[in-house]
């Protein structure tokens, strides 16, 4: 028998036992599709998402000022509390305590933002899904050799899910010292194993199915089940967590920040660290606080947004 | 009963051998390796190999290993940098702080969270749900220490009706017997103690009980949605019982297992929540003192910090385990 | 007078605009003392009706329709309190799967007890005296300690047994059984109908039975009310419906049983189609689609419910089918085997 027709096999089986995954993972995702255009959650959140994207990709060049010009130096004395912390003629957001533009920070920020957020979901996806994926795979094909493989990875995912999150993040940046990649990289370690547990448990789940007995029955490889069709249909709660997990990158990244553990160069300014650099002068100056704050809350709530109404939308308990 | 306490905490074991390799590897990964953390940047070689010997540094690494090993079953965490004491002797005096302002929160969202949680599900889609559903959307996406600033900014320094640091007022005398202050006051009959004590914890707790609240609200919810649609609900309701009954041990029973377990896995976010809460009011638990010991790059106490952390974490997983077993007799009996 | 009569009740699901009726105009009397038998294919509004009968249904998106007289009082539009009195004591149900059924993290004897607590008032010992007792009663062997087990320790029967201790704890005028047997084993759904019945015949309680297995109808029910798309097509005593089935649905249901006695390769007679290829009731026989005899009249508005042979056999159909079905192991008399119920004496 030649691969695609035994593959065509395998799909046929899926459509006609999977009851409430209805067929492969294409038309699953159409059909979340069009329950999400629906939705005002995942529209709001979307509409946030966008917002952002525009404004990481173009907001350097739109932003009136540099980031570093110590333009208004002289109108700010923070050793008398004289602050310029309220929207004013040419600086929409008033001055930082160096008395630079705050507007055009929060713009060039946004892009430093977004990529600290992107880059340690990746690491934490990839590296998870990779641990994941080995782990409920050999789990999935069984025998003793595969049952003790998934023991031992999800016994050291559990060490590292037993340990909090943020404590991690500071001694993986303590051990790299203060810079942005330390920050990308500590948030992305946190999140490995979550994207671990969740793939293989997903995994797991699949490989229980109904489909995949039958699939056996008719002769084809375990193997090839794994890789044909229980981890592609495994991968959507990944997708949903990875829109969660940009929230949490970015809260994550903020609270490193605050811990004194963010990008020191002045020239590439991101939110957290502008917020943990405005907490000093809080009592003075607080909107100093609240442009970046408030930039990273509705950030972060764009993904959650969308990342909650996409885990509705996938649910198959939900769907009417 | 007692003989899943004993598998539960034999099952600990590896765990936490596992967690003791990799804090041993991480110790010895340090840039330049603890003496020059100990010594600074600018040690002479000379130095750094006295310190090395006096470390036994120089020694197998499995020798090293069985030591590291030794030490932290002695409670021997080594010495603070920071402050020249035992990194031990540093957490027990801080920790009841922590506790104290971690129960609270806890408390805060289970009391506010459960009953929200509950009504918002019975009320879908009314304007309590709707409230309690976004509330706790920015309720996840407030950063810890934002939140903390906001709140001390506005209570305390605007309005005056909390303090705004530590854990009592200077001028208040109290005796210390647990460690816990408010319930110190409570112990000794300083009833002021009391009072002052727990209008210093207030807006630290609700801060650190933010994210532990918003998950609470939104697992109830779910979990209430859930049970209202099982079978046993609608067996209940065809047996005529009064509302109160189908309600509390019918529906909330069930509902709440999940809920519980989800109390355990925040334990970890909360320790984490206070790190940043405790340095935002100056609260003097073990939080504040990890924030300067990351400013001052003091590994004993952060490593130390982790392990006993992770002791904590896993005592109390294996807590919610025993609750849980004792709510839900299907875990009970394999 | 009838102890539940039921006229012309309807169930409507959905918001305006987008309404389906799960019940249209369903009419059928239970006397005291009677076992009636609501039979149809899943989707036919049969278990619909049961809620509805108990007041199960939600209140948001269902309205309802007719009247449901419980002794003379009309179910559908009492007060919640009102019924909440009434379930229970006058009338209870026993549900389709024992395991979903019962709460899974509350004793047994706590869901016995709460409900004698409830009606008859009984507290602490005597309730749980009443409840080994009731326990007993169903064929529970040991019932002291099976009060302090969980549902999970039970096996189905056992557990249908206990959801059935808990419907006649208040010794109810009516007892809805919806599909009591079809989530358990065939040698326990024969044990479990045969208490049944038991508990029918001592205590003179009314028993409405919902099932779609005919088996169950052969060895229960005095009267039967065939359900087709929401609506009764026909309606007869058990003997009389079992010699000669009039409606053609009724009809193909009785020979779609699978005969021991055939002889060997001869073809199984099943309906064809399902419930979904069916028509509105205002433009014809929902049945048609399916039907083998239908015509252009069946398609020309809702038949009605006629007489056309015996007094009390009810149908709703343009052209009744006239030949009785060959049935030699399906005796309409007693309760025997069937190769399709799995009914054992």
């Amino acid at each position: 028998m030649t691969t695609s027709t035994k593959t065509a096999k395998i799909d046929r089986l899926a459509e006609l036992t999977a009851q409430n995954e209805t067929t492969s993972g294409a038309s699953l995702w159409r059909e979340a599709f069009r329950r999400l255009k629906t939705n005002k959650m995942a529209i709001i959140g979307a509409a946030i998402i966008a917002v952002f994207i525009v404004m990481a990709i173009v907001g350097p060049w739109l932003a009136p000022h540099s980031a570093t010009a110590l333009t208004w130096k002289s109108e700010v004395l923070v050793n008398q509390g004289k602050f310029v912390d309220s929207p004013r003629g040419g600086n929409w957001f008033g001055l930082d305590h160096l008395g630079r533009d705050t507007f055009s920070r929060f713009l060039i920020g946004a892009r430093q933002t977004l990529l600290v957020g992107v880059v340690s979901m990746l690491i934490g996806l990839i590296v998870g899904a990779v641990i994941g994926a080995a782990s409920g795979a050999a789990a999935t094909l069984g025998g003793r050799l595969g049952q003790k493989i998934d023991t031992v990875i999800m016994r050291v995912v559990d060490m590292m899910l037993a340990l909090p999150s943020l404590l991690l993040a500071v001694s993986i940046a303590a051990v790299m010292g203060q810079s942005l990649t330390t920050v990308m990289i500590a948030v992305g370690v946190v999140q490995i194993p979550i994207f671990a547990r969740l793939l293989r448990g997903s995994m797991l789940a699949q490989g229980s199915k109904d489909y995949v007995l039958a699939a056996q029955s008719l002769g084809i490889r375990k193997r090839r089940i794994v890789v044909t069709n229980i981890l592609p249909n495994s991968l959507s709660p990944v997708i949903v967590q990875a829109t969660l997990s940009l929230a949490t990158a970015i809260i994550e990244a903020a609270a490193l920040s605050y811990l004194g553990l963010g990008n020191p160069d002045p020239a590439v300014p991101e939110w957290g660290v502008m917020l943990s650099q405005a907490q000093r002068f809080f009592e003075h100056a607080p909107m100093m606080a609240v442009y970046p704050a408030v930039g990273i809350i509705i950030t972060a709530l764009g993904f959650t947004l969308l990342g909650e109404a996409m885990r509705e939308a996938l649910d198959p308990k939900l769907r009417g | 009963m007692l003989r899943l306490v004993i598998r539960r905490l034999l099952q600990l074991i590896p765990t936490l051998l596992g967690l003791s390799v990799l804090l041993f590897l991480w110790l010895n990964r340090l840039p330049g390796g603890p003496a020059s953390a100990i010594l600074g940047e600018r040690a002479t070689e000379a130095d750094v190999a006295r310190i090395n010997r006096a470390l036994g540094l120089d020694q197998p690494v499995y020798v090293q290993y069985w030591r590291f090993l030794k030490r932290i079953a002695e409670l021997d965490l080594g010495t603070s940098t920071q402050t020249g004491q035992p990194v031990w002797d540093e957490f027990t005096l801080r920790f009841p702080a922590t506790v104290e302002l971690s129960i609270a929160a806890m408390i805060i969202a289970v009391v506010v969270g459960v009953p929200l949680g509950y009504l918002a599900a019975r009320k879908r889609g009314g304007w309590l749900d709707v409230a309690s559903v976004s509330g706790s959307l920015v309720g996840i996406c407030i950063p810890v220490f934002f939140l903390a600033m906001i709140l001390r900014g506005i209570f305390s320094v605007e309005l005056g009706i909390f303090p705004s640091y530590g854990r009592l007022s200077t001028g208040i005398d109290a005796t210390s017997v647990t460690g816990l202050a408010t319930l110190d006051g409570i112990l000794t009959g300083e009833f002021d103690a009391t009072w002052d004590a727990i209008m210093h914890l207030i807006l630290p707790a609700i801060t650190l009980a933010s994210i532990p609240l918003a998950v609470i609200v939104r697992m109830t919810r779910a979990s209430v949605l859930e049970v209202v649609g099982e079978d046993y609900i609608r067996t209940a309701v065809s047996k005529g019982l009064e509302q109160k009954v189908v309600r509390g041990r019918h529906i909330l029973r069930n509902a709440l297992l999940p809920v519980i377990t989800a109390i355990g896995l925040l334990t970890g976010s909360l320790l984490s929540g206070a790190v940043l809460t405790e340095s935002v009011f100056t609260f003097g638990g073990i939080g504040s003192f990890i924030r300067t010991a990351i400013d001052a790059r003091d590994y004993p106490v952060l490593v130390g910090f982790i392990m006993f952390i992770a002791m904590i974490y896993v005592l109390i997983n294996l807590l919610v385990d025993l609750a849980y077993s004792l709510i839900d007799p299907r875990v009970r009996v394999h | 007078m009838a102890l539940l009569s039921v006229d012309e009740l309807t169930v409507t699901f959905g918001a305006r605009g987008r309404e389906s009726k799960a019940v249209d105009g369903v009419s059928f009397d239970v006397d005291q003392g009677q076992v009636v038998g609501l039979v149809g294919e899943s989707g036919c509004g049969k278990s619909v009706t049961s809620l509805a009968l108990m007041g199960l249904l939600p209140d948001k998106g269902v309205k309802l329709g007719g009247r449901a007289d419980f002794d003379g009082n009309n179910l559908l539009t009492m007060s919640r309190r009102e019924l909440r009195d009434m379930r229970g004591s006058q009338m209870a149900m026993i549900f389709q799967d024992p395991l979903s059924s019962l709460n899974p993290v509350v004793p047994i004897g706590i869901q016995v007890t709460e409900i004698l607590q409830r009606h008859r008032g009984l507290k602490g010992e005597a309730a749980r005296k009443e409840a080994a007792h009731l326990l007993d009663r169903v064929g529970i062997p040991d019932p002291a300690r099976r009060l302090k087990e969980y549902p999970h320790q039970l096996s189905g029967g056992m557990r249908q047994r206990a959801l059935i201790a808990m419907a006649v704890a208040c010794a109810p005028r009516l007892l809805i059984a919806d599909e009591p047997t079809t989530a358990l084993d065939v040698t326990i759904q024969a044990q479990i109908l045969e208490l049944l019945k038991e508990l029918v015949d001592e205590e003179g309680t009314a028993l409405l039975m919902i099932t779609h297995d005919l088996g169950v109808v052969a060895g229960l029910c005095d009267q039967v009310n065939v359900l087709y798309a929401g609506k009764v097509v026909e309606s007869a005593d058990r003997h009389e419906l079992f010699a000669h089935p009039m409606h053609p649905y009724a009809h193909g249901l009785l020979e779609s049983i699978p005969r021991l006695d055939a002889p060997r390769g001869e073809p199984l007679k099943p309906i064809r189609g399902s419930i979904n290829d069916r028509i509105a009731w205002a433009e014809g026989c929902a049945f048609a689609p399916r039907c083998d005899y239908y015509t252009m009249e069946c398609l020309t508005g809702t038949p009605a419910l006629t007489e056309p042979a015996a007094a009390g056999h009810q149908v709703r159909c343009v052209n009744p089918v006239r030949e009785p079905v060959e049935i030699a192991t399906l005796d309409a008399g007693d309760a025997t085997v069937t190769a399709h119920g799995g009914k054992n004496a």
